[in-house]
């Protein structure tokens, strides 16, 4: 079994979230950059099992620049076989999907976590999908495969549901497909000997793109209750917040 | 046209589509335009949605639309679109609403701009439109420059208004394939209370709740106002609360009227998720706490007093 793992790369969760040129772009000075968590922690590290467990490949794909290598080979340290990376600065899902589905012919199992902590579109897995005329199953938390049959638990609005289908299909990884995994020495040395394929993008416009950026104005001074008059804070909640 | 997909549930239309109607009906205020709302599968009074803002309901029947599947219904939406020159494509940003916006992108063209929470600026040929993005640590506007356009309305940014009058129905015929998913089953919690991902009112705990069994005081709490249930990252971890309850920068993002958070400390991963809440209650012991900076009104004291008492105070209030 061929699986392709779609990877992004977002700032660390602690970064400070600053603007450049006029808040036009996101100012990436002194920010570290991580792996987006729902790719690594459930949709790469589900895929590297599915392959310990039926055999077959693993391959880590990631449109962006050079200075991505560092993220694609901690993919390869958690245990991707061999890698691919679109070599384009990406403004718009659209553009990053078509780079994907030109690079995606041939495997069985297309995953992406559920959506990056950056831009949170969530997105492109359905684009994917859609430009390879394949299923798409959002969200998954648990996924089997038994011989070329999918079956995948997904979460949808106040449950789950479970649903099968056929290789090939494309499906965005949520929390609960598995457990973050963190890569050992030897995955880590063997890493930098794995093949990192890097390719020129394929022509695609942005449809959609961010113009400019601002921060949500601030909470103006908490006011503090007395922990024994709940009563005045109710009030509040009725009358100042308007919320109950 | 501006065209939204709605979806409903034991007939009931569900609040998100009549979110996603009273937006829909202001953009096309804004561009001049009327507001049409196509409706897949069985829903009680289609024409109602005419109160929200609709001026048409599109219905469609069709055997290969018996289950979702973003395959056959964002084939069915987009014929939809295209007969009716849809130049604007609104879905809810839910489960189904997101799985279908990427794929109709493709089949119409169209950029994409999934969560908006504002109602887009039209001027000349320019549509721009915001959204929350770094899980809501700051807002991006986006410019969408295609001749269609895909958005997908973040739960809980406007609500719903009535006022309108009955729309007309008509029916529409489309040409789908047999879906590739079969759907095994479908398990809802039991109860009345909204998904958190749409909830108004949200009561959620931390580690400082030291256990599971010690939840009853949450769960009461949110029994007596009608809140969803929620939780910090590392209590979902270490499994003292389902996955699908865990909010912040990796798990669910939610913006509802009222978050109350006990025994939350306020790491940034978890005010990413939660801070665009309207208002935000923190109970917590340590004064030092840095959820308090993000709140609204703080309580400085043992969540395991406090919170019964709120629960008695909301009571008493409702009586
Ligand atoms: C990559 C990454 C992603 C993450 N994503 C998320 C995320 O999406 N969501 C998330 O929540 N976290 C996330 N985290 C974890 C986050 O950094 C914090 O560790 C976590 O939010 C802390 O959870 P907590 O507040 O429940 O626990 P703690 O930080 O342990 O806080 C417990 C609080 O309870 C208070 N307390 C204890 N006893 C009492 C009492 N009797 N009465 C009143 N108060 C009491 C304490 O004063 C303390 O403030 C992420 C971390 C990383 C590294």
């Amino acid at each position: 079994m061929k699986i392709l793992v779609c990877i992004s790369k977002t700032p660390e969760t602690t970064a400070k979230i600053a603007f450049k040129d006029g808040n036009t772009a996101y100012d990436e000075n002194g920010v570290q950059f991580i792996m987006n968590p729902y790719d690594e922690w459930y949709a790469l590290v589900r895929a590297v099992e599915l392959k310990e467990a039926n055999g077959g490949s693993v391959t880590a794909i990631n449109v962006g620049p050079a200075a991505n290598d560092v993220v694609i080979r901690k993919a390869l340290a958690i245990g991707a076989d061999d890698a691919i990376r679109v070599d384009a600065d990406p403004q718009s899902a659209m553009f990053v999907a078509k780079q994907i589905a030109a690079q995606a012919q041939g495997y069985d199992l297309i995953l992406t976590g559920k959506e990056t902590i950056d831009y949170n579109g969530s997105s492109v897995g359905a684009m994917v999908a859609e430009l390879l005329d394949l299923p798409y199953i959002s969200y998954g938390t648990n996924l089997v495969i038994a011989g070329t049959t999918a079956t995948i638990t997904r979460d949808i609005e106040g449950g789950e549901e479970i649903s099968e289908a056929g290789l090939p299909l494309v499906i965005s990884a949520a929390k609960g497909m598995a457990e973050q995994k963190i890569p050992n020495m030897r995955g880590i040395m063997m890493a930098k000997r794995k093949p990192l394929n890097v390719v020129p993008a394929v022509a695609a416009d942005d449809l959609a793109v961010a113009t400019s950026f601002s921060l949500p104005s601030g909470k103006s001074e908490v006011k503090m209750i007395d922990p024994d008059n709940m009563d005045e804070l109710v009030r509040l909640l009725q009358e100042e917040a308007k919320v109950l | 046209m501006v065209l939204i997909y709605t979806e409903a549930q034991n007939g009931q239309f569900k609040k998100a589509s009549l979110e996603a109607i009273t937006y829909g009906h202001k953009t096309a205020q804004a561009m001049g335009t009327q507001c049409a709302a196509v409706v897949i599968g069985n829903a009680d009074n289609p024409a109602s949605l005419g109160q929200y803002g609709a001026s048409e309901v599109i219905t469609i029947n069709n055997p290969n639309l018996g289950h979702f599947d973003s395959q056959t219904f964002a084939s069915a939406i987009a014929q939809v679109a295209q007969s009716k020159n849809a130049q604007v494509v609104i879905l809810p940003h839910n489960s189904s609403g997101k799985s279908l916006a990427g794929r109709l992108g493709i089949k119409l063209n169209a950029g994409v701009v999934s969560a908006a929470n504002t109602l887009p600026t039209v001027e000349g040929g320019s549509f721009k439109v915001k959204k929350n993005v770094f899980a809501g640590k700051a807002i991006a506007e986006y410019e969408i420059k295609s001749a269609v356009k895909i958005l997908t309305l973040s739960g809980n940014s406007v609500q719903p208004e009535t006022g309108g009058s009955e729309a007309t129905i008509s029916s529409m015929d489309v040409d789908v394939p047999a879906s590739k998913v079969t759907i095994k089953e479908t398990k809802l919690q039991q109860g009345d209370t909204a998904p958190l991902p749409e909830a108004e009112l949200v009561v959620s705990a931390g580690r400082g709740m030291k256990g599971p069994e010690n939840w009853g005081i949450i769960e009461d709490l949110a029994k007596a106002i009608g809140a969803t249930t929620a939780c910090s990252r590392p209590v979902s971890d270490i499994g003292w609360r389902p996955h699908h309850e865990h909010v912040g920068q990796t798990g669910v993002a939610i913006k509802p009227n009222l978050y109350i958070a006990a025994g939350i400390s306020g790491a940034i991963q978890h005010l990413a998720g939660v801070n665009s809440s309207k208002c935000i209650v923190v109970i917590n012991k340590d004064p030092e706490a840095p959820f308090f900076k993000a709140a609204d009104y703080g309580v400085c004291a043992d969540l395991f007093e406090v919170v019964p008492k709120l629960t008695e105070a909301i009571k008493k209030a409702k009586a």
